[in-house]
């Protein structure tokens, strides 16, 4: 049984697709954010072996590919008796290797407030906890917007990496399509300018975001 | 849980992981040096606004930073040929990686250039250095003195990158561990090692880097 592709029938089930490249990217950053935070807290807590665990932590993940990461997630939770579809493993993946780099983003952002700040508030008799929230966070959270979103065209792009154990997102219907119109100059251009119009708003946004707190500073 | 690990198979494949892993860390070393040279032309045409080059330039470097690896690496061995652009399997992973490359160092030696205070030019053109002098000496030299360190990272970046390249067949770490899984079954071991061996490669090139940077670039620069 042939079926004859149009190209308006590729770019329908490209953009199709795409959803589920924007989900799982939303899912990834939104869980690889909140226990980016819990790491964040762990990295910079004053407990020596929470520190120790979560730059091992953080350089594990910084230092080996994310394919790896996805194979060892969807072989791993299997060995566990977990039944794992390819899209659990690809936003479990995804989550623990946005974790990494946003604890780490974040911690550079924590380390930019001035050592003033820290000196003052704790001589004003405020707690760990009361100088985190009022004094050192809220400039941190400045500072960390604009490399926040640049992070985030690095989750979209990662997303392109499941389709190779089997999430049916953008890159892997393109493959497909690829295979099934003859095609793969036109799909696989078409593919890239999906990526690029979900990437390139949120590039310009971050390099907006830049000059704007640079000059605010 | 009644897992038994066994690494003994993913171990009596030792010898294809190694070659893989050298195949790995060739791909990166041609990647690196043709990357980056890349990346300082499209720094030169860039910082200096050389029309047209410099919004070519800029065009391929939003291009590709706004786009997967996987993608490109797809468009250059799937879709290329149909333009009569046939390559081999390596072939297209190394152009994959330089391209990929080139952007992002682009941009990080670019950074660099414009870093250099118009000062310094200024005092070199009055002790009479000729313009290739300056460039050399004055301009690109501390530019990539200082941008190293996010250099190193690139390259590392775009060698744990290449573990995509299985997808092309490109005979390289990741190919072999898909190789050595399937013959034994054993995946989560098998990947296990080889993720480990990734990390080892990781640690190694940035050592590397940082020496090759502390002997030629950033020391001759002082």
């Amino acid at each position: 049984m042939f079926v004859q592709f149009t190209t308006w029938d590729i770019v329908r089930n490209l953009l199709d697709a795409g959803k589920w490249t924007l989900a799982l990217s939303l899912i990834a950053f939104v869980l690889g954010g909140i226990v980016g935070l819990a790491i964040l807290f762990a990295r910079i807590s004053k407990n020596r072996a929470l520190q120790a665990f979560t730059k091992g932590y953080i350089e594990v993940f910084q230092g080996t590919p994310l394919l790896m990461q996805l194979f060892i997630v969807f072989f791993g939770l299997s060995l566990l008796g977990i039944d794992v579809s390819p899209w659990l493993a690809a936003a479990a993946g995804l989550t623990l290797f946005t974790s990494a780099y946003l604890a780490e983003i974040w911690r550079g952002c924590v380390e930019a407030v001035p050592k003033g700040q820290w000196e003052a508030s704790s001589s004003l008799a405020l707690s760990y906890a009361q100088q985190m929230r009022h004094v050192i966070l809220p400039q941190a959270l400045r500072i960390a917007v604009a490399p926040t979103v640049g992070f985030s065209v690095q989750v979209v792009k990662g997303t392109a990496v499941t389709s190779i154990i089997g999430f049916a997102e953008l890159t892997k219907t393109g493959s497909m399509l690829a295979n099934a119109t003859f095609q793969p100059f036109m799909v696989f251009g078409l593919v890239a300018a999906g990526y690029f119009a979900l990437c390139y708003p949120l590039s310009l946004y971050a390099k907006s975001l830049e000059r704007k707190f640079h000059v605010a500073r | 849980m009644a897992y038994q690990f066994d690494f003994a198979p993913v171990f009596d494949n030792a010898d294809l992981l190694l070659s893989g892993a050298g195949f790995t860390l060739a791909l990166t070393a041609v990647g690196a040096v043709f990357g980056i040279g890349l990346g300082i032309l499209g720094a030169i045409c860039r910082a200096w606004k050389l029309a047209p080059f410099d919004r070519i330039f800029g065009v391929y470097v939003e291009v590709i930073r706004n786009t997967p690896f996987l993608v490109q690496l797809f468009f250059i061995f799937f879709g290329l040929p149909s333009l009569g652009v046939k390559m081999t399997e390596w072939q297209a992973a190394v152009l994959a990686m330089v391209i990929n490359l080139g952007a992002y160092s682009t941009e990080i030696i670019r950074a660099g250039i414009q870093a250099t205070p118009r000062g310094q030019i200024e005092a070199a053109e009055s002790l009479a250095l000729t313009r290739s002098q300056i460039f050399r000496h004055v301009v690109l030299r501390p530019a990539l003195a200082k941008v190293w360190p996010a250099l190193t990272s690139q390259v590392i970046i775009v060698m744990l990158g290449s573990a995509v390249c299985s997808q092309i067949a490109t005979e390289e770490l990741t190919f072999a561990a898909n190789f050595i899984q399937s013959r034994n079954f054993r995946a989560f071991e098998t990947y296990f090692v080889t993720t480990a061996i990734y990390f080892a490669m990781a640690l190694l090139i940035r050592q590397l880097l940082i020496q090759v940077g502390q002997g030629y670039v950033v020391g001759r620069a002082r």
